[in-house]
């Protein structure tokens, strides 16, 4: 038999896949089914954030960390406005910490339960994703309630939170929270003894803790690999600080166990949410200061003081100090960080966002080298990638 | 031994004092700005070192600041997971001149260096893979730097009867307004000259935003 000459052909998965998670042109060089070398092509969801805050006053720059990770934008609102915070050198009252914390961790929740839904869609099960979403929209209406938006709720800002949250979304977070850990065992039953599930994804795209560090993973994926690392614990900001939880960690690194962090992550972050509503300080939510925070709508009908106020700081904003800061937060995702430098404007001179989604997509081709096509699926859902972060 | 910013600032000033041009701890953030051909060497003490162990690379980025002779300021920042400790290095340097790429240091260099190079057109020597990341295939121009305007040059829209999507040079229905909210009366005034809004300053002068 004559013998044919194999060679490796390239394959481009993307830009519009439903496994990509967005818009991720991905270029492979397979041998058979085994793939040689991935070349992420990012960008195509690039929007210029970067220079876009550059031309806007630091209130005008919250809503475009909505816009990142649009699937837990929370966190990422709360990144810039510690910055901010840092830059001004201003502490914030006690409510408005412990309201961060709550809609930070609500976002966690957001976050890891979409991503679990996906990931287990991208490898074959159809069920969570249907019915994982329902959960989500209920986070999403007590963000409506507090904010007015559901998604992009524009809620953290520099000084505290924009506004107090009504009275009886306490205890009906409270009742949500106590029917959300059965939600969560009725997931595992669907995900993690699954033979299928378990098959797609144990000892599927291991990285060791040491890999971790040299290609910059954070979050859940380096947790995954062993390290008990989360700046709640290490670096806390806002109210983590009074807070009681543990931290999952793994021992192989792979897709499966990635998976069960975030499983186990959704568990701790009911119980901070608890304690939160538990411990709920009075008073203020924002800072007194009117040149930082808005006055309230009461006091614009009767003050003129405050009328002006009020117009200044939507028109001019605030003059931040001269200065520079790397401030970092435990997102979903990783470590989502904000290098914000300061020139003593309005305008933020320059505003670097750290997302933590691009390390990962970046060790994806040293993840994936040497596995299966459909394995590339499977590792680009653990990941949790998402590309409104990673393009900017 | 654990130490604290100060000592940790010391201790890599005492290793490092040539190379070192300033050494600051700012807001609890311990700032460096070093030599740049000396960038390497220090990331690799900096990581391998057991008082330091800063092991992973989280972030570079750029800042520029047109008005200076070396104009591009890249930001380093590192973290240490067993001392819980960041530092941050900063090296300065031009449209020419190159910074020694760090990815034989750390990995995740890769991206974050092919991100400057595309942004700021600030090129890394030594770096294998140096293509553009974030914009457009075939674009042209470096958007972060402070010369490029916010709307750039070119749009592009689907032609019907080309029957495929066409580069135009941007045209703005409405001109590009940039207001001057910045008050009199507070704060430092680097836009205005004789405290005077009206005066129309020419073209170049202009700052961008």
């Amino acid at each position: 038999m004559a013998e044919t000459e194999i060679k490796n052909y390239n394959l481009n998965f993307g830009p519009q896949h439903p496994a990509a998670h967005g818009v991720l042109r991905l270029v492979l060089e397979m041998d058979g089914e085994v793939i040689e070398r991935a070349d992420p092509h990012i960008g195509l969801l690039h929007r210029g954030t970067e220079k876009l805050i550059e031309q806007k006053t630091y209130i005008q720059a919250i809503p475009y960390f909505d816009r990142l990770d649009y699937i837990a934008p929370q966190n990422q609102e709360h990144a810039f406005a510690l910055a901010v915070e840092k830059l001004l050198g201003i502490d914030i009252p006690p409510r408005g910490k412990y309201l961060r914390t709550l809609f930070a961790e609500l976002g966690r929740i957001l976050n890891h339960d979409f991503n679990i839904c996906a990931f287990a869609m991208d490898v074959g099960a159809m069920t969570p994703m249907l019915w994982g979403v329902e959960e989500r929209e209920k986070i999403m209406e007590f963000c409506e309630r507090a904010s007015g938006a559901r998604l992009h709720m524009n809620y953290f800002r520099p000084g505290g939170v924009a506004f107090d949250i009504p009275k009886d979304l306490v205890s009906d977070i409270r009742d949500w929270s106590i029917n959300f850990y059965k939600f969560i065992d009725d997931m595992e039953t669907l995900l993690t003894e699954n033979r299928i599930f378990k098959q797609r994804t144990v000892n599927i795209g291991s990285i060791t803790a040491e890999q971790c560090f040299d290609w910059g993973v954070t979050g859940p994926n380096l947790r995954a690999a062993g390290v008990a690392w989360d700046l709640r614990k290490s670096q806390p900001y806002d109210a983590y600080e009074d807070m009681d939880f543990d931290i999952p960690i793994g021992s192989h690194g792979d897709c499966y166990d990635r998976y069960l962090i975030r499983i186990f992550e959704m568990r701790e972050s009911i119980k901070i949410i608890n304690q939160c509503l538990d411990n709920l300080p009075d008073g203020p939510h924002k800072v007194d200061d009117q040149k930082i925070s808005p006055p309230s709508r009461d006091d614009m009908k009767n003050s003129m003081e405050a009328l002006i106020h009020h117009f200044k700081l939507f028109t001019e904003g605030f003059h931040v100090p001269p200065g520079e800061t790397y401030t970092a937060v435990e997102a979903p995702k990783g470590e989502f960080a904000v290098f914000l430098v300061s020139n003593g404007t309005n305008k933020p001179y320059r505003c670097k966002i750290r997302a933590p989604g691009y390390a990962h997509l970046q060790a994806l081709e040293f993840i994936s080298k040497g596995h299966m096509l459909a394995d590339i699926v499977a590792n680009i859902g653990s990941l949790d990638i998402v590309f409104g972060e990673i393009d900017r | 031994m654990d130490f604290d910013l100060k000592e940790l600032s010391q201790y890599i000033q005492s290793k490092f004092t040539k190379d070192i041009i300033q050494n600051e701890i700012n807001i609890d953030e311990l700032i460096l700005t070093v030599n740049r051909n000396s960038i390497i060497k220090i990331l690799m003490f900096l990581r391998d070192d057991p008082n330091c162990q800063l092991k992973q690379l989280v972030d570079i980025c750029g800042v520029d600041y047109p008005e200076k002779r070396e104009r591009f300021c890249i930001v380093y920042n590192l973290l240490s997971l067993v001392h819980n400790q960041r530092v941050r290095i900063k090296v300065w340097t031009d449209e020419e001149e190159p910074i020694p790429s760090a990815l034989e240091v750390f990995r995740s260099a890769n991206w974050y260096e092919r991100e400057i190079w595309d942004l700021f057109g600030v090129y890394f020597s030594d770096h294998p893979d140096l293509r553009r990341l974030l914009s457009d295939y075939g674009f042209e121009g470096h958007p972060l730097r402070k010369d490029f305007p916010l709307t750039g040059y070119l749009e592009l829209r689907y032609d019907d009867e080309k029957k495929r999507v066409v580069y135009e040079p941007v045209k703005l229905v409405h001109e590009f307004r940039t207001f001057d909210f910045l008050s009199p009366w507070e704060g430092v005034q680097p836009i205005l000259k004789n405290n005077d809004k009206t005066e129309i300053m020419p073209d170049k002068d202009k700052p961008h935003g």
